[in-house]
């Protein structure tokens, strides 16, 4: 589904990216795991197509296609989903509203109709009660005035919604009490199937224990230095990076 | 996607509506003196109380200067270039839209409001003014059983010149600024609405203006009325042809609220605000002021997002007790516009009470400025005032400003002012983008959401009709 192929990548004549190779298969769920400032977010923003970020080398495609020049509305309408560690605030904009636009434009750009509205709503009250949320959710201010919570339950929400082939889950658990962890884990389980896929991207082995990887990758100082099953990330939490660290400046 | 490039996106969008009706026209010359106002009212066929009152204001206004306080620039008009009388040639009384000039349907068409499609809608009354004179009425009649009075000013004139002479200049008078007395001297035509004791009226009155043909300056004067506990919303919008000379408008409105009366004057402006680089467009100079008697309302809500210049502040007089004033805005600059613009709340009543909520945009090269004044007199007890003035700042090339006057004679009062600035963020279209909306829906969405507040107060169609124009204003040609 996605293949990413010797990625350089940086910011502002900084290289962070240097040489990711990753292959996620459809029904896969892949970690990224790795010490603060190794890449992890700036990979996440890239896959979604963030601008910021130049790319000096490499190839990533999706589904076979090459997405490097697509900008990020396109690789969304294609099927990539990034839930973000800092949701953006948007006042003044409903949960409704918002959900509303995102997929009929989806649609649009598909070439479908819009969604019929009484089909939205089902679909709205089905994925909320599967997440435990409130109803009074859909008519609050986007992320305004949400919680930590409730900013990355409302992101698993709309992924939920928009139902991609491919999730990027970027640092979803951080700000989760266990419970809501749980919830939001569960979620996320019930909507795995055999054609979509899910990139973790986690400090913690804690989100591991509840939506188990098929894939553990170990991301360090812009490169993918180990990777393995879900031992892997049961070895990190038990012993740190820091034996990863000293094995990988022995490469 | 950098500032920069938004930024550039952003000011690329040309004005859509830019199109320009062949209707044939009877024209004054150029000029203004006492002989032009002398042939206005004679054109028009007004009573002699009438002629006179244009020529006082006009003397009252030859004595007058432009204002410059407020915090925009540009060329002064040569009055003595304009003309001051525009009429279509062919004016005649129509039963049904067959009869409205096809140029004129047209027109309605692009703009997607066409008169057709306005009768279908849920009772919507519409007065079209097309250069200066009205060509169709609709609804009257419906309106005449409840003893609703909606016609042009003109027409008032002839059929109710008692209620005329008795309001007309009483919440502005001539001499109150440059433009009201300009106006007063030469209006060619504007609506009039009588509201009747206790009557509520049962749709939306709405008028369409429509600055129609070159070189002609637009002079509308609208007097509405809502007698005791009556109440009536009423809606005006209006959009202008694409011109490469700059146009003068200066409209004065006028709203009496008697004792319990309510009105609601709603208003969705979007005149040519010029090209891209600064050039034509049309200068908006407007006086709208209402008086509040007892326990009476008056709510402004407007959305501008037109003109190259805009100088308007809609304002209340709160002359009875327990009276409530209120003003909602969004005003949009983009490229080289600028707004000066906001309101005045002048409690003169015990427990008078008003509200403003301004929301500017500014992107582009453009200046916007908010500027308000909430004025406590010393009888006002117990007078409360809550103003809220927000900025929305797009790219780094515009600029915001906020001036609030606050004129305090009464210990017992209480003025509450709160202000933010903010900026559509890199961040917030970004995570449009990742869920699969443009750029332009996405600036669109987010604009809509910061103006929430005020377009929540425009009635259903009309809002719908906002939230358009606000993308279109400020949508650029992504691609």
């Amino acid at each position: 589904m996605l293949k990413i192929n010797n990625l350089h990548a940086g910011i502002d004549g900084t290289e962070i990216l240097k040489g990711i190779n990753l292959e996620v298969k459809a029904g896969e769920v892949h970690a990224i795991m790795g010490p603060n400032g190794s890449g992890k977010s700036t990979l996440s923003a890239i896959i979604a197509g963030r601008e910021e970020y130049e790319v000096s080398q490499g190839r990533m495609d999706f589904e076979g296609e090459d997405i490097m020049d697509l900008a990020p509305e396109e690789r969304a309408h294609k099927g990539i989903f990034l839930s973000f560690q800092y949701p953006i605030e948007i006042p003044g904009v409903t949960v409704t509203n918002f959900l509303k636009t995102a997929i009929n434009e989806t649609r649009k750009a598909q070439g479908m109709d819009p969604m019929p509205a009484n089909e939205m709503l089902k679909k709205m009250r089905d994925k909320m009660s599967l997440l435990e949320m409130d109803k009074g959710f859909l008519s609050r201010s986007l992320n305004d005035g949400f919680s930590g919570g409730e900013k990355k339950r409302n992101e698993i929400f709309q992924m939920a919604m928009l139902e991609p082939k491919l999730a990027i889950l970027d640092e979803t658990d951080s700000g989760l009490d266990i419970d809501a962890l749980r919830v939001v884990a569960n979620g996320v389980n019930k909507l795995r199937n055999k054609d979509n896929a899910v990139i973790l991207i986690t400090h913690y082995q804690r989100l591991l224990d509840y939506i188990v990887p098929d894939v553990v990758h170990v991301l360090h100082k812009g490169k993918i230095v180990k990777s393995g099953d879900k031992n892997l990330a049961l070895k990190l939490e038990e012993k740190g990076y820091d034996w990863l660290k000293e094995e990988a400046s022995t490469l | 996607m950098s500032e920069e490039k938004l930024l550039q996106e952003v000011t690329g969008s040309e004005y859509k509506y830019g199109f320009y009706t062949d209707i044939e026209s009877d024209k004054a010359p150029p000029g203004l003196n006492e002989d032009i106002i002398r042939f206005i009212s004679a054109k028009k066929n007004e009573p002699e109380w009438m002629t006179e009152w244009r020529l006082d204001a006009f003397r009252k206004w030859e004595k007058m200067n432009e204002p410059n306080w407020a915090n925009i620039n540009y060329p002064k008009p040569d009055f003595q270039a304009i003309s001051y009388y525009a009429a279509p040639k062919k004016k005649k009384t129509l039963d049904s839209l067959d009869e409205v000039d096809p140029e004129l349907l047209k027109t309605f068409e692009k703009l997607g409001i066409s008169l057709d499609e306005q009768k279908r809608l849920s009772g919507v009354a519409m007065d079209v003014v097309v250069d200066s004179v009205s060509v169709k009425t609709t609804f009257t009649k419906k309106l005449a059983e409840l003893g609703i009075i909606f016609c042009s000013i003109s027409d008032a004139i002839q059929e109710h010149p008692e209620l005329v002479r008795k309001y007309l200049g009483t919440v502005v008078p001539k001499s109150d600024n440059f433009y009201a007395a300009l106006n007063s001297a030469v209006f060619t035509d504007g609506s009039f609405c009588y509201i009747p004791k206790g009557v509520r009226c049962p749709m939306e009155l709405s008028t369409y203006f429509r600055i129609n043909e070159a070189g002609t300056g637009q002079f509308e004067r609208t007097l509405l009325i809502a007698d005791e506990a009556s109440y009536v919303s009423y809606l005006e919008g209006c959009t202008a042809p694409m011109r490469d000379e700059n146009q003068l408008h200066a409209a004065v409105v006028e709203l009496i609220a008697l004792d319990d009366a309510e009105i609601k004057y709603s208003t969705v402006q979007n005149w040519y605000p010029g090209d891209v680089n600064g050039k034509g467009g049309v200068f908006n100079f407007v006086t709208k002021r209402g008086i509040c008697e007892r326990n009476a309302k008056i709510s402004w809500t407007q959305v501008e997002t037109g003109s190259a210049v805009t100088w308007k502040y809609p304002s209340c007089i709160l002359k009875g007790e327990n009276s409530v004033g209120e003003f909602y805005s969004v005003a949009v600059t983009n490229n080289y516009q600028q707004a000066d613009t906001g309101t005045k709340m002048i409690h003169l009543g015990k427990n008078t009470k008003s509200t403003i909520i301004s929301k500017g945009i500014c992107a582009g090269k453009s200046n916007g400025s908010y500027r308000g004044l909430v004025k406590i007199g010393p009888r006002a007890e117990h007078a409360r005032n809550f103003s809220q003035c927000d900025s929305l700042l797009m790219g780094s090339s515009c600029g915001s400003h906020t001036f609030p006057y606050i004129e305090t004679k009464n210990k017992t009062a209480k003025v509450e002012h709160e202000a933010t600035t903010s900026k559509i963020g890199e961040d917030q279209i970004f995570y449009c983008n990742q869920r699969g909306i443009g750029e332009e829906e996405a600036i669109a969405l987010i604009v809509n959401g910061y103006c929430k507040d005020v377009l929540n107060q425009l009635p259903m169609e009309f809002a719908v009709e906002a939230q358009k124009l606000l993308a279109i204003s400020l949508e650029g040609s992504v691609g």
